[in-house]
């Protein structure tokens, strides 16, 4: 394929008819959030620009990102988003293998160079030099700082290249660390999730393929149009949390009637993704729907916050202290109120000496 | 410290009586601790909330009240907190004592471990303070002036998370949650400074009381009447 080809035509090529390729750009317009007028402009960005091609890499991960990309319920988007980001390499789910496969990485290097888009699915190990994870022989974290140095941007999927996930949970014996920690000259957009949901990943790279640019992001790198609220502000139950209607077990009355899930665990009102909104496996269904709380597998950290199943998790104090400040507060305050008695105890007896001996605690 | 005594615009050699805490500090710290004390028992119950009720979401509306009530609170605790801070500016010398720790003066450290032995039985003898002695204002910097602070900015942040992306509160007050590890652990450092607080007040107000009892100076009533008293003259 030359570096000529647009879009559109790669997209004609794959057999999607003019009026399927409108729909898309329209779909895809409403899908970002864009006004009716965004569907034309896409339409004609796919019409006219070069294809960028995507890289797809995969590092320690479990492959649930790909997964989830591949099950887009946007209406053909499995079909048009592939055929249309052209993943020149995903070894998950491209045709060649083995020195076949190695070579397009060679070869996009040579043709697209600084101007291909790298997606990171997992993180690499740097322990032991990376021999956690070797791919075609070589450690992974070379293959991703070699891609890295020549790609124009980076998309982080999922929580483990954008937070470290389960791999890099204490104690992370292979001290996996997720990309921006080991790729500081690119931009990085993350889209974190354990998986991400399937229409944010497709909403966000059509994004920037139409747009060549990043959608906006906030202060953690991520898109503002999916990760700028939490679960909580668009959750169908918030107002059984507002009038203070909760689910006490999972087996009670609460359960049943679909009350909200705060006090067995539900980390809705912490976690920023669009799960509420957008929902799962295309508006089927999310956790909180199914009648379980949200993990909070957006979020940095999530594995080692403790308890799934309790409002108030751990502080994770550095040096290991893993409690729950409503118990080390427990034992500050009772410690607080014991030690102060034992001191009023002492007080008094010290004084009522003093008074005896005559001598005035004044002086 | 004594040595302030006499350069204080009263002379307490001959003075039964000083005026120390003015009325706008004694009205905040009445306002702090009444906000405090609601903003404890409504922030617990918005981490543990009370047991579930039946009926109509329609019915009711416990858990908005209560967090409607820790912001209404939080803005009397916050704006209480900003007023404080003009009068240190504006105020007595008394007035700015719980914004700093004199570290650099050898006398305050001479001070320090002077209280530390007599609150640990190892002297009796007491000096008289007009203000804080520097133990207290050491307890009263870490715990009241920076935990109020942290509560403060924590507490907007979150607030923020409610408000919405770009909001004031967000803006100005949201990059504290990826600094403390994300919303969550925000949510959690919030509730452990909370206990602090209270472990705090617990001590302040057994402290408070001995002091008023036991010692050579009012203590209880200086923060209701201003007027700082001795019991005796000497110096």
């Amino acid at each position: 394929m030359s570096i000529q080809q647009t879009f559109y035509e790669a997209m004609r090529e794959h057999g999607i008819t003019r009026r399927s390729f409108l729909k898309f750009c329209s779909l895809t317009a409403a899908g970002l959030g864009m006004g009716p007028e965004f569907a034309g402009k896409i339409a004609h960005a796919l019409e006219t620009k070069p294809r960028t091609p995507v890289i797809w890499l995969h590092g320690l991960e479990c492959t649930c990102c790909t997964e989830s990309f591949i099950r887009s319920g946007h209406p053909l988007a499995a079909d048009v988003i592939l055929s249309m980001i052209s993943l020149d390499y995903d070894d998950t789910i491209m045709a060649a293998a083995g020195h076949q496969a190695e070579e397009i990485l060679e070869q996009t290097v040579e043709k697209y160079d600084g101007n291909f888009i790298l997606a990171c699915e997992g993180n690499p190990p740097l322990n032991e030099d990376g021999m956690y994870c070797i791919q075609a022989g070589k450690p992974y974290i070379e293959k991703l700082r070699h891609m890295a140095d020549h790609c124009k941007a980076i998309i982080a999927w999922g929580s483990c290249a954008s937070w470290g996930c389960v791999q890099a949970a204490k104690p992370n014996p292979t001290r996996a660390v997720p990309i921006h920690k080991v790729i500081t000259d690119k931009p990085i957009i993350k889209v974190p999730g354990c998986p991400p949901i399937a229409e944010v990943m497709t909403g966000v790279i059509t994004y920037m393929l139409t747009f060549d640019r990043f959608p906006e992001l906030d202060r953690q790198g991520r898109p503002k149009m999916f990760y700028s609220q939490r679960l909580h502000d668009k959750c169908y139950r918030r107002p059984h949390f507002d009038a203070g209607q909760f689910v006490e077990r999972f087996d009670d009355e609460g359960a049943r009637k679909g009350y909200c899930l705060y006090k067995v665990g539900c980390k809705g009102p912490t976690t920023y993704n669009a799960c509420s909104t957008v929902e799962w496996n295309g508006g089927l269904s999310w956790p909180v729907k199914s009648g379980h709380g949200c993990l909070g597998c957006a979020e940095d950290n999530f594995w080692d916050r403790g308890s799934f199943y309790s409002a108030v998790t751990n502080l994770n104090v550095p040096g290991g202290v893993e409690a729950t400040a409503d118990k080390v507060g427990a034992v500050l305050a009772g410690a607080a109120a014991v030690g102060v008695a034992a001191h009023a105890a002492a007080s008094v007896i010290s004084h009522t000496k003093d008074s005896n001996k005559g001598d005035s605690s004044h002086e | 410290m004594s040595s302030n005594v006499a350069s204080g615009p009263h002379d307490s050699a001959n003075q039964k009586a000083v005026y120390v805490f003015e009325a706008p500090v004694r009205l905040w710290h009445w306002l702090h601790t009444l906000s405090f004390l609601v903003l404890a028992v409504t922030g617990y119950l918005i981490a543990n909330p009370l047991p579930a009720l039946n009926g109509e979401a329609s019915d009711h509306f416990l858990m908005g009240n209560i967090r409607m009530i820790h912001f209404i609170a939080a803005y009397v605790f916050a704006i209480g907190f900003a007023v404080r801070i003009y009068w240190a500016l504006v105020g007595n010398r008394f007035a700015r004592e719980i914004f700093y720790l004199p570290f650099w003066r050898g006398a305050w450290w001479k001070g320090l471990f002077y209280e530390l032995r007599f609150y640990s039985f190892l002297t009796r003898k007491q000096h008289k303070t007009l203000g804080h002695n520097p133990l207290a204002q050491m307890a009263m910097f870490l715990f009241n002036t920076l935990g109020t602070v942290f509560m403060i900015v924590s507490g907007f942040a979150l607030y923020g998370e409610g408000l919405g992306t770009d909001s004031w509160a967000d803006r100005l007050f949201g990059w504290v949650i990826p600094l403390l590890g994300g919303s969550e652990a925000t949510h959690n450092w919030h509730n452990m400074i909370m206990w602090v607080m209270i472990m705090f007040v617990i001590i302040h107000i057994y402290m408070a009381v001995r002091a008023d009892i036991i010692s050579r100076e009012s203590s209880v009533s200086t923060i209701i009447g201003g007027w700082r008293m001795f019991k005796d003259d000497q110096p």
